[in-house]
């Protein structure tokens, strides 16, 4: 059924429903070449979180947020992550993305120790839903303990002639983006006693916060989810919508959906991609979305919207 | 014994020295001290060195499941070094509505009621995880789901029924070989007395087995393992205490505690079954339940072999029928209405340690005797034989 009681979000420091519009853009700077630079600073520190009502768990988070922040920029800008760790483990920040071997944040090249801070320097490319995470050893802890979040890359309309309009829609800013309603969702679970096996799954970590909390869609808007599943222990796990069918861009990469018409899709850990759909021809009400893995759901990632008429 | 006492003030009494209200004072000085240490440790907390950050030792025992139309009941008691708060319950790896009885934090040897709307499945399994704030879990299996027996007039005397025909039916029987019995000669008695002294020596070892198997499932604040050894040596010196007040019991006195011990045992196994079927763990088939009648018709025998030398008033035979079956009964009914492992666990090892009572110093020469060896290895193997007809 579902977990009894609510979670205390202003203790996390992080409230799952804010979560989903927020997006970190950095501080610009401009470059000699012209080119503009986006400056992140992300620090690791350990935090204990309730990510069911009343369920403890410490984590190991950046900025004090699970999933950390979603960062987003533009294709081909550059990107200066300043990355300090205060927590009393080595970590590191590993992006997907086109970088040098140098910036890769693994062992050898960007695991920084306590105490000590590392800057990672990569342009954003290409453009897609993509993926971050620490990449310290053991791997497994360090990610299912907290350390992940969604690196977006918008497409850059001027290099997408044959499909302008899309990548417009797609570019945070633009007047056509701001007729979508955009969401950021990181599939997440924990593992509270350390069996290698997890107790808790959700959308943004908190058990069954969007359904005691439905995320309010207005009808005539359409609906696009930047979705990531960075689930440890399980190999997959999957996104199901009632009521309606969605287009779905694997990783993000593409301007064309790689599934059309689809209510399922799978990803398997570390794996993402762009949900596109919309709710401009239902009733309003409540439209259930979890993981199609029954279990799953039942342990937390359940979730509702709530299709609401426009509001006047 | 006088002559015991008389000896011991003899020797004793130059060394010690006349109880003084000085020497009384010097009582003091410990308990100072003590409560000195105590003040210390809790306002200075030097243990606090000792804090490595971990989160503090938890432990939580199922002791009791009630399956009814509307729901799930689960007992748990908490045995954490510190209180310990339930956060979330599971049922069948899905997160479940539930209200704690009474809430709030659980201390130390503390139980509440876990009452959960689920809609259970006659017949089939089902498994419940406690995850509490600090994340740890306690799981427990209700191996096959069956409605928990309420209080009715028609369940009590179904049980009581049932209790009859494993408890007091046999031991009745059992006794009723009595007239028989008194016709054999000097080495059937022993051969007899033999017999019954290994049937009580696997009742002892299926008893205490029994007891620590019972003890090991419940809460670790109870020490099963301790609870056992002592009750059964506490009923073991008590009744050899009790009974050498006039000799080494022999006869009717012997018979007695002879059925007392088994009325324990009784209603320790009345208890584990009655609980068994609560549970749904235990489907008493018709033959299961013959297999328990002929296993303790030598109950019977048991009671009869210490009074074949001297005939007892016959209101002894009931008595001592009720005595060692009836037990069965009450342990069924309790068993089914409130039941938790370390009862049941406490009353086989004071049977246990009342069989023990039982096999009192017998003369090594007539152990060796040959009908002493036979009824010796007869009686173990009858019960062993029989044994396997209830081992599930």
């Amino acid at each position: 059924m579902m977990t009894v009681g609510d979670v205390d979000e202003t203790r996390n420091g992080f409230d799952t429903s804010k979560m989903l519009t927020e997006w970190e853009t950095g501080t610009v700077s401009d470059l000699p070449d012209g080119r503009t630079q986006h400056t992140f600073v992300m620090e690791a520190v350990d935090k204990e979180i309730e990510i069911a009502p009343g369920v403890m768990f410490p984590a190991w988070t950046y900025n004090g947020k699970v999933p950390g922040p979603a960062l987003r920029a533009t294709e081909g800008e550059r990107r200066k992550i300043v990355f300090r760790n205060y927590d009393s483990q080595p970590h590191s920040i590993h992006f997907h993305g086109i970088h040098s071997a140098r910036m890769d944040g693994v062992p050898g090249a960007g695991v920084v120790n306590p105490g000590e801070e590392f800057v990672y320097e990569f342009d954003a490319k290409p453009f897609g839903c993509h993926f971050y995470h620490c990449h310290a050893l053991p791997l497994k802890r360090h990610i299912h303990k907290g350390l992940y979040g969604l690196f977006v890359v918008d497409p850059d309309p001027a290099r997408h002639a044959e499909h302008a309009d899309v990548a417009r829609s797609r570019l945070l800013g633009t007047p056509e983006n701001a007729g979508w309603q955009e969401l950021a969702m990181v599939m997440n679970a924990f593992d509270t006693n350390f069996d290698d096996e997890n107790e808790v799954y959700a959308v943004n970590t908190v058990a069954h916060a969007y359904t005691k909390r439905p995320i309010r869609i207005l009808r005539d808007k359409p609906v696009r989810i930047y979705l990531a599943n960075a689930v440890e222990f399980d190999p997959i796990n999957s996104f199901h919508l009632h009521g309606n069918f969605f287009d779905y861009f694997d990783q993000g990469t593409t301007l064309t959906p790689t599934s059309r018409t689809v209510d399922l899709i799978t990803q398997c850990q570390g794996q993402r991609g762009i949900l596109e759909f919309s709710f401009k021809d239902h009733e309003p009400g409540l439209y259930m979305f979890h993981a199609h893995q029954s279990e799953f759901a039942e342990l937390g990632w359940m979730s509702m919207f709530e299709v609401v008429e426009q509001v006047a | 014994m006088n002559d015991v006492s008389s000896t011991q003030t003899i020797t004793a009494a130059p060394s010690v020295p006349q109880p003084s209200r000085v020497a009384l004072a010097w009582l003091i000085l410990p308990l100072a001290v003590l409560a000195l240490a105590i003040t210390w440790l809790v306002t200075a907390n030097p243990l606090r060195t000792f804090d490595n950050g971990a989160p503090p030792v938890e432990n939580l025992t199922f002791e009791r499941t009630v399956l009814s139309s509307d729901g799930i009941e689960i007992l748990v008691r908490a045995g954490g070094s510190e209180p310990m708060t339930i956060a979330q319950v599971l049922v069948d790896d899905a997160y479940w509505q539930f209200a704690q009885e009474p809430s709030g934090p659980l201390a130390r040897g503390a139980t509440a009621w876990i009452r959960l709307p689920y809609p259970w499945v006659l017949g089939e399994a089902h498994a419940f995880k406690i995850i509490t704030n600090t994340g740890a879990t306690f799981e427990h299996e209700i191996a096959v789901a069956v409605p928990t027996p309420v209080s009715s007039v028609s369940m009590l005397s179904a049980q009581a029924l049932l209790g009859v025909i494993v408890g007091i039916v046999p031991v009745a029987i059992g006794l009723m070989f009595y007239p028989a019995l008194r016709g054999v000669g000097r080495n059937g008695m022993n051969f007899l007395l033999a017999m019954t002294v290994g049937l009580l020596a696997f009742l002892m070892i299926d008893a205490a087995g029994e007891a620590f198997d019972l003890a090991g499932e419940s809460a670790a604040i109870f020490q099963g393992q301790a609870m056992v050894a002592l009750a059964a040596a506490a009923s073991f010196l008590l009744l050899i205490a009790a009974g050498r007040r006039g000799g080494t019991p022999a006869g009717l006195t012997l018979a007695t505690f002879i059925a007392l011990g088994i009325g324990l045992h009784n209603l320790g196994e009345g208890l584990a079954i009655g609980a068994a079927f609560a549970a749904g763990a235990a489907g008493l088939g018709t033959f299961l339940v013959l297999g328990f009648t002929i296993h303790n018709i030598t109950e019977g025998i048991d009671i009869a072999a210490p009074m074949l030398k001297k005939r007892p008033p016959l209101w002894t035979f009931p008595a001592l029928t009720l005595l060692a079956g009836g037990p069965a009964v009450l342990g069924l009914w309790i068993g089914s209405l409130a039941y938790a492992p370390q009862w049941s666990a406490l009353a086989l090892a004071i049977g246990a340690g009342a069989y023990l009572a039982r096999s009192d110093g017998r003369g090594a020469a007539a152990l060796l005797s040959w009908p002493v060896m036979a009824g010796l290895a007869f009686g173990v193997t009858f019960m062993y034989g029989t044994a396997m007809l209830v081992k599930v």
